[in-house]
């Protein structure tokens, strides 16, 4: 055990960093935290690191990947994160890439793997519906067989950002006969495919972050088909754990507590600056003491996954704990910005001004953001799912 | 001891009750937040003509007679249906410092609160004082036998609406001093005055309000030009007990769409309700909910009595409303998962006004710290 850099490491590190420096985008700086942003926005990094042979880290070295070491990696996105990187998107890179490159076929790889890698093709995640939400299993999109054809009837809901998307990869019941989990196939979908209807729902900080998605008499050829039909609740799983360990932030936070410190430093309690105030000191000390913890666990589970074990129940710890600690972050921003938590900079366009926000700049979107990041920790497996993972995977109950 | 409702108090709440069910549902009141206006006049014409806004004033002051336990009854009928129509800035705050203000003012101001003319907003607020309503860059200034008025007021609540605002401005002393304290009526539209409207992210609308060399006569002061925080400090301990209702009222409501939301939505073949972890939460939210009452009950049934009696009960009952508002806020969308992201739902819109609440007349550290130094102070007094 030994928590040092050597040089090389180092000497990577600083590579990285002037990379980042000079390439990253100017204009989008300061966006980061943001989920209303633009295709190009979005993208504009991706491409970046796609061409530099850098936008999948943790992809295996043929696919793709940099080859790095998970302490590499680790350094990577530490570096991202000190300048607030708007990283690339997770439904590409983390979740359908490794599932086609682990379970998908040589022309599903050389179809889709370069468009992952380069930032070209935007995808969607197709899994949750109405009546699936913790319960995914339960899903009732069905694929139905015809010809050299899937037909697809159903509806997806909460599907993130697919007013951008190219293409998706959807669960679909292939075997209505079979009991929940056999019988799902993942199938993937050009999003082009007549009878795709994309509908906004708007959230509860007034952005379009997720839609409704309907298929009907959807026509998927058959060679979307990833892996052995009626088998996808196999490869749904293997995706859900990778999109769990991603989902700790760490780095992000670290930067998020960095943010909240200079907030608070400009912020003043009766002429002192907050941070300079017994009770939000320490919360704030509380907030760091608890993504150390994480930290630290994440560390572990990232050395024994280079051991070669896969992320397992243990990666329910990162996202109960990394979707905790970015709650708490977004709350004590708020906390921290006092009076000027209320104006609804998104608003303001609505309402004659094209000029955004008032107060300081650091706190317009302190509230949207507080309400926004009540998402993590119902999505990608609610926590109370996660804690159901730990009873059971772990401790037998 | 007796924690009955009077007959008129039973009264205004079920007839307020039945208007906002009738005519404040959630679909209506959607639609005016995103009106160009943000609130409806005619809506305050039927407060008014209920006798809501002339309900806590006495008698002799054009009142019905009641006190606070009638604001409370209004606020948190107000809770439950979300309503964004400043009773408490211009009832409670404005009526509150109209009380203590001369008969001419009473005359003037008063008689035309009631009868629902007249819209204030109580401008207290600045850039940099946070919570402490001592903390004033905002100055007011002799000028022959009236007042000069210059400085920025933050976030304004209700501010667009109003034709006149209630200002605090230091008349003497150094920024934050207790002594040198005035409060002020200002007719928005006069000479010096400006605003930046705009919405708050709970539906409200508020303003930047600047004040540039604006003169106002004598008769625009409130009490003690040269000492009134005390005076401040009473009514703005009146706003958080009567905020404090409106909190359980909305309280009231998320507990209860959150309880049915369970009953109904299905998950593993089961209603989520039926999963006791989900059980045990909507427990404590129900008895986060209990305690908020309570406190409140207190909080209101206090304000008559002494100084640091009436600000402890205060700064209780906010601390135990924040802690209760976020817990029930953030447990009410988690329950509903998905869902309660949603901007369709009515939920986010309780859980984002419960937020809302606790940064209003200062948050839950605020009053924790406000709470410890009186309770310190009583210490030191009876060790002396
Ligand atoms: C912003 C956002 C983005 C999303 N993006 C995507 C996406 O891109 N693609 C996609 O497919 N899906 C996406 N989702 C969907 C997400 O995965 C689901 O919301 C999640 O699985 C929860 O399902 P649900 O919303 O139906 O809640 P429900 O499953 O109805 O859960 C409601 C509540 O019940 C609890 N509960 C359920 N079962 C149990 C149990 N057995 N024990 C204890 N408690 C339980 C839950 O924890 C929750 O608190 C997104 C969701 C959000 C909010
Ligand atoms: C100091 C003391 C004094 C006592 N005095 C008296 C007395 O005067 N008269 C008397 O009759 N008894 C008395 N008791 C006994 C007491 O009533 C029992 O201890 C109590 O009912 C719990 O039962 P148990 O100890 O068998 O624990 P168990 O019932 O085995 O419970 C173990 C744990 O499981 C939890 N649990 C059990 N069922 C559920 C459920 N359905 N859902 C969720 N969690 C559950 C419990 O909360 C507990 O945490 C006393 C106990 C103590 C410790």
């Amino acid at each position: 055990m030994n928590l040092e850099f050597s040089p090389e490491e180092i000497a990577f590190r600083d590579e990285v960093r002037a990379f980042i420096r000079d390439n990253y985008p100017k204009e989008l700086v300061g966006l980061g935290n943001r989920e209303d942003l633009t295709r190009e926005q979005f993208l504009a990094w991706h491409k970046i690191l796609g061409k530099k042979g850098w936008s999948a880290p943790a992809w295996p070295k043929k696919y793709g990947g940099t080859g790095w070491t998970s302490t590499q990696r680790y350094i990577w996105s530490e570096e991202n994160a000190r300048v607030d990187a708007l990283m690339p998107l997770p439904f590409g890179i983390s979740m359908v890439g490794p599932v086609i490159y682990t379970f998908g076929n040589e022309e599903q790889k050389a179809k889709h793997l370069p468009g992952i890698l380069a930032g070209d093709v935007w995808w969607a995640q197709g899994y949750s519906e109405p009546g699936a939400g913790s319960d995914l299993a339960s899903l009732k999109t069905t694929a139905v067989r015809d010809g050299d054809h899937y037909v697809i009837n159903g509806q997806k809901t909460w599907t993130t950002l697919a007013q951008h998307a190219d293409w998706g990869f959807f669960l679909c019941r292939t075997d209505p006969s079979a009991k929940a989990q056999e019988g799902i196939s993942f199938i993937l979908v050009d999003m082009k495919t007549p009878g795709i209807e994309v509908r906004p729902i708007k959230l509860i900080d007034g952005t379009h972050e997720v839609n409704e998605t309907w298929l009907t008499d959807v026509r998927v050829p058959v060679e979307n088909l990833v892996g052995k039909e009626n088998e996808g609740w196999t490869y749904a799983k293997f995706l859900l754990a990778h999109e769990r360990s991603g989902i700790a932030g760490v780095a992000r936070s670290k930067r998020g507590v960095e943010r909240l410190r200079s907030i608070a430093s400009q912020e003043t309690l009766d002429g002192t600056p907050l941070i300079k105030t017994d009770e939000f000191a320490r919360k704030i000390s509380q907030l760091e003491i608890d993504l150390t913890a994480l930290e630290f666990t994440e560390l572990r589970t990232l050395a024994s996954e280079a051991a070669g074990k896969g992320p397992g129940p243990e990666s329910s710890i990162l996202k109960i704990k990394g979707t905790e600690i970015q709650q708490r972050l977004t709350e004590l921003t708020l906390e921290a910005v006092g009076n000027y938590g209320a104006p609804y900079a998104r608003g303001m366009d609505h309402f004659g001004s094209n000029e955004i926000g008032v107060g300081p700049d650091y706190s317009n979107f302190s509230a949207d953001a507080y309400f926004n990041m009540r998402k993590t920790s119902i999505y990608g497996g609610s926590n109370e799912i996660q804690r159901n993972i730990i009873s059971k995977m772990i401790l037998g109950l | 001891m007796d924690f009955n409702f009077t007959e008129e108090q039973t009264m205004i709440r079920d007839s307020l009750a039945r208007l906002i069910k009738d005519q404040y549902d959630f679909d209506t009141r959607r639609k005016v937040v995103a009106s160009k206006e943000g609130w409806r006049p005619e809506m305050w014409a039927q407060f008014a003509e209920l006798g809501l806004l002339a309900a806590p004033f006495s008698e002799e002051d054009g009142g019905l007679g009641g006190g606070p336990i009638d604001a409370m009854v209004v606020m948190e009928e107000f809770g439950k249906g979300l309503v964004v129509e400043p009773f408490l800035q211009t009832v409670v705050l404005a009526g509150g410092f109209l009380k203590a203000g001369t008969s001419a003012q009473k005359e003037d101001h008063l008689a035309a609160l009631i009868s629902g003319e007249r819209v204030f907003a109580f401008a207290y607020a600045e850039p940099k004082g946070r919570y402490n309503l001592a903390d004033l860059e905002t100055t007011a200034t002799k000028d022959g036998s009236g007042w000069k008025i210059s400085g920025h007021k933050a976030v304004v609540i209700g501010a667009p609406w109003a034709s006149h605002l209630i200002v605090t401005a230091r008349t003497s002393g150094g920024r934050r001093d207790a002594k040198g304290v005035g409060v002020f009526i200002v007719a928005k539209d006069a000479k010096g005055v400006t605003t930046r409207d705009y919405p708050t992210v709970d539906g409200r609308r508020a303003s930047e309000v600047y004040f540039e060399n604006v003169t106002v006569g004598a008769d625009a002061v409130i009490g003690d030009p040269s000492d009134s925080l005390g005076l401040v400090e009473k009514v703005t301990d009146e706003a958080i007990a009567a905020l404090c209702a409106e909190a359980c009222g909305a309280m009231k409501v998320a507990n209860a769409q959150t309880v049915e939301y369970s009953k109904t939505r299905k998950q593993f073949g089961t209603p989520i309700g039926k999963f006791q972890v989900l059980q045990h939460r909507m427990a404590d939210m129900f008895i986060e909910h209990e305690q908020s009452v309570s406190m409140t009950y207190m909080a209101t049934l206090k304000l008559g009595e002494d100084d640091v009696t009436r600000k402890k009960a205060a700064s209780a009952a906010k601390v135990r409303i924040g802690q209760g508002g976020r817990f029930i806020g953030q447990q009410s969308i988690q329950i509903h998962g998905g869902m309660g992201m949603t901007d369709e739902l009515a939920i986010g819109h309780y859980f984002k006004r419960l937020t809302m609440i606790d940064s209003e007349f200062g948050n839950v550290d605020h009053h924790l710290k406000r709470y410890t130094e009186l309770s310190a102070a009583e210490v030191a007094v009876a060790a002396e």
